[in-house]
């Protein structure tokens, strides 16, 4: 992974910088020496390290707009980091970059339950939202699976997703408002409790931009009442293709599920050898969440199981209590730990036309047998969110880079198809150098434009998303 | 009037622009900025639409109309809502899908499932200078690059003129209940309406009509669960007055959704935006202000003695927007952070202020 050459200049000046940023931070918030800057070589896109030049971790906005507005001035790079949970490498620092993390912004500002939302630092995790107000019978929705230990940070910079976002959205659809601090140090509030921007939607497109136009040290976030109940039914069928085709008829016919899970054969052994949750052998499961009081749960499960019929499934098992809800989850949720136990792998989360499932999963055995790297697929199929697992060995010399090729060549596969190269995870560090198939030149510099406005000197985060080729005049320029 | 047939025709209009130019999708909103006219009414045609996949892709200037037909017939829907204005603004013209994205507009059920752009997958728009820029795509989760989707929507033409849009849309409810609350009080109407949305009943609308002296919640979906949620959610309400259950009311909010309680009042039209809560402390604001309260009072549709700056009389955050009226600022002002951010934009991708200039900043 090719990453922008350490400025000298930035390096030589090292101590005058830990001197300013002493001015601003306490002590133990400015991180220099190589032993404790190592913790944040990486994010958990574990393949690229790189110790950055200093870590500072502030307490306040108003300490992060004073370290900004001193690496403005300076000329220092700075790369944001949420929890590090990032498999794009969103949070992967260069050699000279201060390293911004705001794991120790964790507070919660203020509740809401009479509007409907909650205020907190962006270094809270995500699951400790829900946390917060689940006394009173309320969740976040964002649910992704990296949720005990991602930050809000890092989802409002990677607009994450999750399994429940067919009916509840996404990040960027549950973000209300953010004080974000700007480069050169100015603090803005853009949004807050009300619905609507007055002006332009500067909150739709900071969520989203990977950290590259501001540092988001607060954020409004809406919160909801948690249903009634919920309850999943497995069902099981012998080919891909008849999934995918459920999956579309059930959505076709106005359920809505709160999740559809997709399953197949690599990934249902796999689960079954880990976690023993009794799944059925077959080529392909679906898990399909529906919410409410017991009787509407029950109706739409009749409704889904009629639909399901009709396309002959080996299993249908319906979910009656929460004990066996929990079964049905079970090798879902620890699919990723299960194809970790087994293989080296890499995740990717291209997203498809749910219409074309059943052609790209073909393609991917194509390229399987091509690259001769066994693959495993689990996803959100009711969006077409794909994450297909390559399994490589780390140790074998050659394998990752093959590994990657074939995972560049299914990522095409999905922009194709008419989907696009990353649906939740972000493009990173990982995807950057695909980003030239999915936007022709003109689609990609109306992208830059942003940047120069939020960020001219192009100092926040700036070796990612586009590839550097495209960004090498901005990035030198200042 | 430059009508555009095709988008490369669109492009060439603006490159060759001498100066500026007034954008329009069915010129239902009746803004007349300065400037030669261009409506996108000729970018029609629905050219994908997928019901399994709860996706449609259209020409900007396909008719709102066409696309709603479109979708009864699948039995799905534009969940957003977008409004009828015609009625309330006085204006005639055939309302377009470009047209509703463009001013973000969202009726009632946004304070559920969102705004339009939250809606909004894909774009094509030629910018200020001609270009044809494309962002998004027609898949439900995407987060490859810079969300220009969002900052399309809303923008009102000012950072480029749409083409094309691709959306996402839901299934149609089997059936609709409203329950209804007596209720002459806007701070009681604002508490049983916010009692209602945090209960876990999935109410899909929260409004107010004082001049009706009720307050509406809405229930949809399946229905036998319709009816129970609706029994559910009559109980909680009691404590605040009288109501009623009112089965097959879409009609009521059709109404509510086009702000028809406030059709024919004299007066300067203002609609503002502010936390649901805060709608009781903008009475002494409002005055005898003829009002229509939706979002559970986070939005607030006003009509106020002609010249009234009801801008410089909010107490609490938010923003107000001058949609039927003069002598003020359509939108409201940005502070000056976020309005060097704006103008940064407004800048880079219409360099030479030309689209609907003046209009937003």
């Amino acid at each position: 992974m090719e990453m922008p050459s350490p400025s000298e200049m930035v390096l030589a000046d090292k101590p005058k910088l830990i001197e300013a940023l002493l001015q601003v931070l306490p002590e133990d918030a400015v991180i220099s020496d190589l032993a404790e800057t190592r913790a944040y070589e990486c994010d958990a896109l574990t393949a690229y390290r790189c110790p950055p030049m200093l870590a500072v971790l502030p307490r306040t906005t108003q300490e992060v707009s004073d370290v900004l507005r001193i690496c403005h001035e300076a000329g220092v790079p700075v790369v944001p980091r949420g929890a590090g949970t990032s498999l794009a490498g969103g949070a992967l620092p260069t050699a000279d970059c201060v390293l911004l993390g705001v794991a120790r912004m964790t507070e919660v500002l203020e509740t809401d339950y009479d509007n409907r939302v909650i205020r907190v630092q962006t270094g809270r995790t995500n699951l400790s939202v829900s946390g917060a107000v689940e006394d009173e019978d309320f969740f976040y929705a964002p649910d992704p699976s990296s949720q005990l230990a991602c930050a809000i940070a890092g989802n409002i910079a990677m607009n994450s997703g999750g399994a429940h976002c067919l009916k509840y959205g996404v990040t960027t659809n549950n973000l209300m408002g953010v004080t974000m601090v700007m480069m050169d140090g100015t603090v803005v509030e853009i949004g807050g409790a009300h619905l609507d921007a007055g002006g332009l939607d500067l909150l739709g497109v900071i969520c989203g931009s990977e950290g590259q136009l501001g540092v988001v040290t607060e954020a409004t976030l809406r919160i909801l009442r948690k249903p009634e109940g919920a309850r999943p039914v497995l069902i099981a069928f012998d080919s891909n293709e008849v999934a995918g085709a459920c999956v579309s008829d059930i959505i076709k016919a106005g359920v809505l599920p709160v999740a559809i899970e997709f399953m197949d054969r690599p990934c249902i052994e796999a689960c079954e050898a880990f976690a023993k949750a009794g799944y059925p052998m077959c080529e392909a499961l679906l898990i399909v969440e529906v919410e409410g009081s017991d009787a509407e749960i029950d109706h739409q499960l009749a409704l889904i199981g009629d639909i399901a019929r009709r396309h002959n499934p080996l299993e249908l098992r319906e979910a009656r209590d929460a004990d066996q809800a929990a079964r049905i989850w079970l090798g879902r949720k620890s699919a990723f730990g299960a194809m970790g136990q087994i293989n080296d792998y890499m995740c990717l989360d291209g997203t498809i036309p749910v219409s074309t499932l059943p052609e790209v999963l073909r393609g991917i055995e194509d390229l399987s047998e091509k690259f001769g790297l066994k693959v495993a697929n689990v996803f959100h199929a009711g969006d077409g969110n794909m994450h297909p697992l390559i399994l490589f060995d780390a140790n074998k010399p050659g394998d990752l880079e093959l590994c990657e090729e074939m995972g560049a060549e299914i990522l095409k596969l999905c922009v194709e198809v008419g989907g696009c190269l990353t649906g939740e995870h972000g493009v990173g560090v990982e995807k950057r150098d695909l980003m030239i198939h999915q936007y022709g030149p003109d689609d990609l510099e109306a992208q830059l434009k942003v940047k120069d406005v939020f960020d001219p000197k192009w100092l926040l985060n700036a070796a990612k998303v586009f590839p550097l080729p495209v960004t090498e005049n901005r990035r030198t320029a200042g | 009037m430059l009508t555009p047939k095709t988008e490369a025709e669109l492009a060439e209009m603006i490159a060759a622009a001498a100066g500026a130019i007034a954008i329009a999708g069915g010129g239902t909103r009746g803004v007349a900025c300065e400037g030669a006219p261009l409506t996108t009414r000729g970018l029609t045609g629905v050219s994908l639409y997928e019901p399994g996949a709860l996706t449609l892709v259209a020409g900007a200037g396909t008719p709102l109309a066409e696309v709603e037909a479109l979708l009864a017939g699948e039995n799905q829907r534009l969940a957003f809502e977008p409004a009828d204005l015609r009625a309330l603004l006085g204006t005639e013209c055939m309302p377009t899908l470009g047209g509703v994205f463009a001013t973000n507009g969202s009726g009632p059920r946004r304070i559920q499932c969102g705004a339009a752009r939250d809606f909004l997958l894909g774009v094509r728009f030629v910018d200020g200078t001609g270009t044809v820029v494309s962002n998004g795509g027609r898949v439900m989760k995407n987060v490859t690059g810079y969300d220009l989707v969002k900052l399309m929507a809303g923008a009102h033409g000012t950072l480029g003129v749409l083409s094309e849009v691709s959306l996402k849309v839901l299934p149609r409810a089997e059936t609709t209940t409203t329950v209804a609350l007596s209720c002459g009080d806007l701070a009681v109407a604002v508490r049983a309406m916010s009692a209602a949305l945090g209960a876990p009943y999935d109410v899909t609308g929260a409004a107010y009509d004082p001049q009706a002296g009720a307050a509406y919640v809405r229930l949809e979906g399946f229905e036998g669960s319709v009816a129970y949620r609706a029994d559910k959610l009559a109980a909680l309400l009691a404590v605040h007055g009288d109501v009623d259950i009112r089965p097959d009311s879409a009609e009521l909010w059709q109404g509510l959704r086009d702000v028809a309680p406030l059709v024919g009042a004299e007066g300067d039209l203002w609609r503002i935006s502010v936390k649901p809560g805060d709608a009781v402390q903008l009475v002494p604001a409002l005055g005898a202000a003829q009002c229509l309260f939706d979002w559970g009072g986070g939005l607030v549709w006003a009509v106020v003695p002609k010249g009234t700056d009801l801008r410089a009389r909010m107490a609490v955050p938010g923003h107000a927007t001058l949609m039927r009226g003069s002598g003020f600022a359509r939108f409201h002002p940005e502070p000056a952070p976020l309005a060097a951010i704006s103008a940064g934009l407004r800048a880079k991708f219409d360099p030479r202020q030309i689209l609907n200039p003046g209009l937003m900043g």
